[in-house]
Formats: structure tokens, sequence, C-alpha cells
């Protein structure tokens, strides 16, 4: 067995982490998920096989608490995702411009995978292999979803 | 149109993310999950690497002759891998080490978890602890009171490889002659160690 130091998967992963589960379920609900996700990954982190692909599998952990997360949203009375902030606004403004605020509530409008797909690809920079692996699909599969995701962006989003 | 809607996506998120992390080393430390702590200390000589575990403290590294990566990785092999920074855990460590830096304290009142240290090397560190601040042996003496007085040398190696220095003090332990020998920290360190704990030591002014 030969596992990092768990410090060294938050240093390298905590921010990648973040920024995909606020664009799988907006800022608010991202803090409780980010907490659940690192949780369950250090409750299990000792058990985990040598040379399991530690990336795919901390995003694998964060896309079933955004699943968990979304079907207890689901209950609640008014289930819309916030837009996340942006981090660098175009002309240095504050706030979200409306525009792309209505993007982000175009890609929570996506099918789970898609949202999941297309998060991962642009968001979080994963490669279409990677990102087979977080979905458990194909790598095929994993570019139609992302391809799927952005086209269907494009006519909901102009 | 779609690269704006690339564009746009990739700098979704990432605010917030530091004190997510905080929150969550709490956590881990409330749910008890942390089975090693670290931090960095400083001292006269360099940052010092201290990691302790729930029985106690398992690790001081000089951090001026090895690579934290590599204190840290041996700690996720040999111990386990749920290691996280927590400086509140070793707050207790840092101060007994601060005020014996600066002269102030004479004998560290911490408990150690002793898990890295096996076999004969825990006699000898055993003997080790319980010399007194400011006296030193030879490694012979200390090799006779772990119960083998030929085993001077394996008494050498178990000191070569004391996890917890300083707080184990196998500065005080020299060649025969008054010889400083080697020490992790380098012989120079060992030898102000010795200084600073008024040692009269032949060879060291």
């Amino acid at each position: 067995m030969t596992l990092p130091p768990f410090q060294a998967l938050l240093d390298d992963h905590a921010e990648a982490i973040h920024r995909f589960l606020v664009g799988l379920v907006g800022p608010a609900e991202a803090e409780d998920c980010f907490q659940e996700t690192f949780l369950a990954a250090l409750r299990s982190y000792t058990r985990l096989r040598e040379g399991s692909n530690l990336r795919a599998w901390l995003f694998t952990v964060a896309r079933s608490k955004a699943m968990d997360a979304h079907r207890r949203s689901r209950r609640a009375p008014v289930p819309v995702a916030e837009p996340p902030e942006p981090r660098r606004s175009g002309n240095g403004g504050h706030g979200v411009e409306p525009v792309d605020g209505d993007l982000w509530a175009a890609v929570a409008a996506l099918p789970e995978k898609q949202r999941a797909a297309v998060v991962l690809r642009f968001t979080c920079d994963l490669s279409h292999r990677e990102i087979g692996r977080v979905l458990d699909c194909s790598d095929d599969a994993a570019r139609r979803s992302v391809h799927e995701g952005v086209k269907r962006l494009r006519e909901v989003w102009a | 149109m779609s690269d704006r809607i690339e564009e746009l996506l990739r700098t979704g998120g990432g605010d917030g993310v530091g004190e997510a992390v905080e929150r969550f080393l709490a956590k881990a430390e409330d749910g008890q999950l942390l089975d090693v702590a670290y931090a960095r200390a400083e001292s006269p000589f360099g940052d010092l690497l201290v990691a302790a575990t729930p029985r106690g403290l398992v690790r001081v590294g000089f951090l001026h002759t090895m690579d934290e990566d590599a204190v840290l990785d041996e700690l996720a092999t040999r111990i386990s891998p749920r290691v996280l920074r927590s400086p509140a855990r070793l707050d207790d460590v840092r101060r007994q080490l601060d005020e014996y830096f600066d002269g102030r304290r004479r004998r560290f009142e911490l408990r150690t978890d002793r898990a890295l240290i096996h076999g004969f090397a825990r006699k000898v560190l055993a003997q080790t602890a319980r010399i007194p601040y400011g006296s030193f042996l030879t490694y012979g003496e200390v090799a006779a009171e772990a119960g083998n007085p030929r085993a001077h040398r394996a008494a050498g190696s178990a000191l070569a490889r004391n996890p917890i220095p300083i707080v184990i003090p196998c500065h005080r332990v020299l060649r025969s002659g008054g010889v400083i020998g080697n020490y992790g920290g380098g012989p120079e360190m060992k030898a102000r160690l010795l200084a600073l704990e008024g040692a009269k030591v032949a060879g060291t002014s």
C-alpha cells in the first residue's frame, strides 16, 4: 500500500472538486457537498486499493454527494440552483452579468449526466477518458455527453 | 458562440474553497478521522515538522536536512495515509519546543507514540529518554543500559533513526572521548544543543 498522505489529495484537488460541485448544485449547496465528499473520502481512504486513480475517485464521490443533495432539494419548495460567481468578470464589473447567470441556470437544467460531463470537461478541465471513469462509462459515451450538453446549452442560451 | 459558452464554463466556481477546506479539517478532527496530524514548528536551526497520532507525538523531522514530502510519505506508509495538517493538535508540542530552544524548559511534558520504533531501538531510546538535561552518555553506555554492552553499533543506528529527536534527546549520546558524532540535524546542531543545555563536553566551547 503506497497511498499518499491525504493532505496531498486535499492540496491537489480541493479547488477542482469545489468548482465541480458549484457547477453541479450551485454555490449554496456546494459547501455541504464539499464537506460530505472529503469526509466520506477520508473515511474510506484506508480501504482504497493501490493504483486507483485518486482524482477520478474523488470526483466520483463528489458526484454521488451532489446527487444526494439534488434528491434532498427536490423535496424543498423552490429547487432553483443559484448561478456561481464567475471568477474573472470580463469588464472588471461586480457580481454576475445576467447573461452568465442564465448560462448557469441552463447548466442546472441539463440532465444530470450531461451536466456532470460539461462541468468536468470545461470547469474542471478533465479529459474525456477521466470523465468516463467518473461517470462510469466509455470515453466515447463521455464525449457524447459533453457534446450533447454543450449542444443543449447552445440551444437555450442565446 | 459555443466558444463563449466554454469560456464561461471554465470560469465557474472556485470562490470560498479556502474556507471550505478549513471547515473540513475541523470536522475531520471532530470526527476522529485524523490518524496523523502534523504542523511546522520553528527552531533556531530551521523549520521542524512535528506529527502526532491520538496517542502522542510520533515524529519530529528536521526540514533543514530532509524534505517535508519524504517525512509525510513515511508517516502515510508506516502509520496511516490519513495524514492531515492540523496546527491546533500540535500547539502544545510547539510551545514546549519554543521554550526548550529559549532555554526556558529542561523537560518535555508530552505523550509520545513510539509506533515508529522497533526492537532493540525501543530499549535504547527508552534509556536515552532518561538522560537528564545538560548531561550525556556514550553509545557504549547507552547500549549497556539497554541491556547489551557490546551493542554500541546497534545503539548508534537506533539513535540515528530516532523518529522523535529533541524530545527523545539523542543529541545527549556521544562517541567516547566526548567526540560529538553524527546527528540527523548535522553535528553542528548537536554541538549547539549541548551548548544550549550547558553540557560540559570536551572539544566544545
